[in-house]
């Protein structure tokens, strides 16, 4: 028994002293809150290595799930990630700390149109990490014939064939362009009957699934035809299965920025400046865009990328779709009509 | 990992009172030295178990109960409640103040219930599910004329050594359009099935999962069970389904009662498995509170439906106590 | 006949409970990341599983509050058996009621009210918030593996050793102890096991940063399951099987030289 116990308490010592890592060096840490495979990982070392610093990074799947943890208790975190919309809710609601800009030495990067935005008209709160637009991804051995339209999804074309997000903006944002509406309206018949269509969609036996992260391993499986997806998840399903093509519908999309904010009594500020800086790096801002296929607002980094990038009218798409697409404003104080219809849709049968 | 480095000061002074407690009891039990008998001294050892519990499982209940009778600025409401039975109640007062024709929209949302009943029905098959299959199962294992080795009983417990996620999400690997059974179809030259993304998936992840927590109490109660009884029973001149009828199941009823008890009550409130091999296309009422608290952020709310779903068990425990008054169902080991 | 089909019965079921394991140790041997493709064996997974620092964390965090959640909740309900078994009936009857609450509530409502707690005291969640939580919903269960040794036991003998002149301690530690032992390991394997395989619970009493091997897998599911983790659980489960066949073996060992003399 006495063996037992000396040997149960020395694997305890030894696997503590492997969760108990060495005291942080004296440069501190740098807690990061990001979406789910949203960086190059190599990125994270590097900036370790260069600093010294410690990366302690912690993923979200959506901006839901995200607003929720920053708002229990926003000193837990030094960067995070919000897309414009919650940047916008996040500032009103005093959850974010004012950047310093004065240390970012990288901001002149930052492309033009994209500074001053509607969520963060002062450009006091935020600056672009990446930016896209939500669309269609879609198996051109599985379709009929090639995919312009929200209405592929609704018109029942494709039974037991389609995935869905599992995310209240998203989902409600694409069944309200397809009948013509904003994306962010306000209008209860509008909402309604952008209700009614997803309930129909879901009834009728069209949705396979309603998922975020999992669907693109799925679509390059081929376990689907039709996907709505975000860009970069629909480029990196395409660059492993070549059948699988990417469209932002006619009717015109949702087009987001995501960015780096700092939230209110964040533990380590000075460090969040750095990490934030060293991501506005050209050089590193390529890698990240690289490796997670999103449109980049580094112009320094489009230099680096050439051609690549900008002949890719996926991820650079041409100014006349860029128009049709609308961004996402706050809604928050319809945000329970937008809550209640989502589980409608959700719990329909 | 910084958080393991620097252990909170509550967490240091939580550690402080509790061994200070302990040592309490010791010199308690050792001022009572020589008139001390068993039953006067000892029972100052659960103190700090005592201690333990009430700050961590009777303030924990007693905060879901405060959340859940008070609103977001902390006064008593009972609108929670109001929200479970109608879904759309916040929905429907912003409608109130949009006009008419907003006003033409105002509709009960039957969602929350909805999910429960849902829950409950999936519950309740999965329940009959298990026990037809571990029955004859736990009846074999018991059989002596097989004279099975008690090795069989590790067999059934080896699986749930793995990790319950990753099981499932094995499933998903053979389920899928393009998984095993449907590759193994293909092979055949039949047609693909539609095996994921539906109730069936979901029903077949919690059976699975559950399984044995039917097999193991209705094993226990049939392995103690005196064989004379039988070997009376056919002596008599009963055939082996009289004896069956007569003898063997109302003698394991407690090990039944305990697997439902076992299976029903996690099954309720399963989440996960309805995310991974449901397709998120049905919700059990775990999903809900889940999202409740960490999606809606709404923990008010989300405490009320907490309460209702501790509610509802308490009173199927409590029909379970009933017909089996002396607890004699045993548990997993 | 009959024997056969009983058999039978018996090989399908285990069969159910066996072929995911059986899929998920093949996926471990897979040379590709596929799901569902075969692209030949390879030990691939099981490099990459000891150059994954997230999974090493994850694992170091799930063993070390498995094995700190099961000895001070085997110390805490070992005493407070010895406790309870001593009390009147009425104080035991509360105390059991209270014990009962863990495990009669779902896990998700256990997880939920402790994440509230931890929230309401402004405790920041990581690490020890999730070995609090363990030891919470441990500790019942070893009370009840003590509890049946306790009433087996003859409650005469400590008072006898503590009429000799023994202490209280010593009465504790060489009187009632030795008799329980049984069900005190039991009671400890039991919160191991729990702990180790607790998703629920830890999932709501942790940050995202601290991530034992349950919350990290169901990140990671969302994303596509990666083989290393496949191979981490065969890689567990042969550990444990091996302990099993050991224990087994030399049992049975024993049992022969018992029926040898």
């Amino acid at each position: 028994m006495k063996k037992l116990t000396s040997v149960l308490l020395a694997l305890v010592l030894v696997f503590a002293s492997l969760a108990l890592p060495a005291a942080a060096e004296n440069a501190g840490v740098v807690n990061v809150f990001n979406w789910e495979d949203y960086i190059c990982e190599d990125v994270l070392q590097m900036f370790e290595q260069e600093t010294g610093i410690k990366v302690n990074y912690m993923r979200f799947t959506t901006n839901e799930d995200m607003m929720v943890q920053v708002r229990a208790d926003s000193s837990k975190f030094d960067v995070v990630f919000p897309s414009d919309y919650c940047i916008e809710r996040l500032a009103a609601e005093g959850l974010l700390e004012e950047i310093d800009f004065s240390k970012i030495t990288n901001f002149n990067q930052i492309a033009d149109n994209l500074l001053n935005p509607d969520y963060d008209k002062e450009n006091k709160y935020s600056i672009p990490y990446m930016w896209g637009t939500v669309g269609i991804l879609y198996n051109s051995t599985m379709v009929k014939e090639p995919i312009t339209s929200w209405a592929s999804l609704f018109d029942g074309s494709y039974p037991n064939n389609i995935f869905m997000m599992d995310s209240i903006r998203d989902s409600m944002g694409v069944a309200l362009k397809y009948l013509g509406y904003s994306m962010n309206s306000k209008n209860p018949l509008e909402l309604e009957a952008a209700k009614e269509v997803l309930v129909k969609q879901k009834k009728d036996g069209l949705v396979k699934a309603y998922q975020v992260d999992e669907t693109k391993d799925k679509m390059v499986a081929g376990e689907a035809a039709l996907g709505v997806m975000w860009t970069g998840d629909a480029l990196y399903a395409i660059d492993l299965n070549p059948d699988l093509e990417y469209v932002i519908p006619e009717e015109g999309s949702n087009i987001w920025v995501d960015g780096m904010v700092i939230p209110k009594n964040a533990e380590n500020y000075e460090n969040a400046l750095k990490f934030i800086d060293f991501l506005c790096r050209p050089d590193i801002a390529k890698m990240n865009c690289e490796e997670i296929w999103y449109s980049c607002p580094n112009k320094g980094a489009i230099e680096l990328m050439g051609s690549d990038y900008i002949d890719n009218l996926d991820i650079n798409p041409p100014e006349e779709i860029i128009e049709k697409c609308e961004f996402f404003s706050d809604v928050n104080d319809v945000l329970p009509i937008y809550t209640a219809l989502w589980n409608e849709v959700k719990n329909s049968k | 990992m910084n958080q393991i480095g620097s252990m909170p000061s509550w967490a240091i002074w939580a550690v402080l009172a509790f061994f200070i407690l302990v040592m309490a009891g010791i010199i308690f039990i050792r001022s009572k030295r020589g008139k001390d008998n068993l039953h006067r001294g000892t029972t100052a050892f659960a103190s700090p178990y005592t201690l333990w519990m009430i700050i961590f499982t009777v303030l924990p209940c007693l905060l879901i109960g405060y959340y859940a009778f008070t609103d977001s600025t902390g006064t008593f409401t009972l609108q929670n409640f109001a929200h479970f039975w109608d879904s759309n109640y916040a929905k429907n007062e912003l409608y109130m103040q949009y006009g008419p024709e907003a006003a033409a929209l105002i509709r009960r949302g039957t969602v929350n219930v909805d999910t429960l009943t849902y829950s409950l029905w999936m519950a309740l098959l999965c329940t009959i599910i298990c026990l037809i299959l571990a029955y004859p199962t736990a009846m074999i294992m018991a059989d002596r004329e097989l004279k099975m080795s008690s090795a069989i009983v590790v067999l059934f417990v080896v699986p749930m050594w793995m990790n319950f996620l990753l099981r499932t999400i094995a499933w998903m690997s053979i389920l899928e359009d393009q998984g095993l059974i449907n590759q193994l179809l293909s092979a055949l030259g039949m047609p693909k099935a539609q095996l994921m993304y539906n109730n069936n998936a979901v029903l077949l992840g919690m059976v699975y999962n559950f399984l044995p927590f039917m097999v193991f109490p209705i094993y226990t109660v049939l392995g103690k069970m005196d064989y004379k009884l039988h070997e009376a029973a056919q002596d008599l001149g009963a055939n082996s389904f009289q004896t069956f009828i007569r003898v063997t199941a109302p003698l394991s009823l407690p090990g039944v009662i305990s697997g439902i008890t076992m299976v029903f009550m996690p099954s309720v409130t399963t989440f996960f498995i309805p995310r991974i091999l449901g397709g998120g296309n049905t919700m059990m009422f775990g999903d809900l509170i889940e999202s409740k608290f960490l999606t809606e952020g709404d923990w008010n709310v989300g405490s009320a439906l907490s309460l209702i779903m501790m509610v509802l068990i308490l009173i199927s425990l409590g029909i379970l106590r009933k017909a089996d008054p002396e607890g004699e169902g045993g548990g997993l080991m | 006949m009959r024997k056969f089909i009983k058999r039978f019965y018996l090989v399908i079921i285990l069969l159910f409970l066996y072929i995911p394991i059986i899929v998920m140790i093949a996926q471990s041997f897979n040379a590709g990341k596929s799901r569902a493709v075969w692209e030949g064996f390879s030990f691939r997974w099981y490099a990459e599983l000891f150059a994954d620092s997230a999974i090493i964390n994850a694992l170091s965090v799930t063993l070390t509050i498995a094995l700190l959640s099961a000895v001070i909740s085997t110390i805490l309900g070992t005493l407070a058996a010895i406790g309870i078994h001593a009390m009147k009936k009425r104080p035991q009857a509360m105390m059991m009621t209270i014990t009962n609450i863990p495990m009669t509530m779902p896990d998700i409502v256990t997880g939920i009210s402790l994440m509230l707690l931890f929230m309401f005291a402004k405790v920041g969640r990581g690490y020890w918030t999730m070995l609090l939580a363990h030891i919470t919903f441990d500790t019942p269960y070893v009370i009840l593996s003590v509890l049946p040794k306790l009433r087996q036991m003859n409650s005469h003998s400590y008072e006898a050793a503590l009429d000799l002149g023994a202490t209280p301690r010593y009465g504790l530690t060489h009187v009632i102890l030795p008799q329980i032992m049984p069900g005190v390991i039991t009671g400890c394997l039991l919160a191991f096991t729990l702990s180790l395989d607790d998703f629920t619970v830890s999932y709501f009493t942790t940050s995202p940063l601290i991530q034992n091997l349950s919350t990290l897998i169901y990140s990671k599911a969302r994303i596509g399951i990666e083989p290393t983790l496949n191979a981490l659980s065969a890689l567990m489960f042969a550990v444990l099987l091996l302990l099993l066949v050991v224990v087994n073996y030399r049992a049975a060992k024993v049992e022969k030289a018992q029926q040898g003399q």
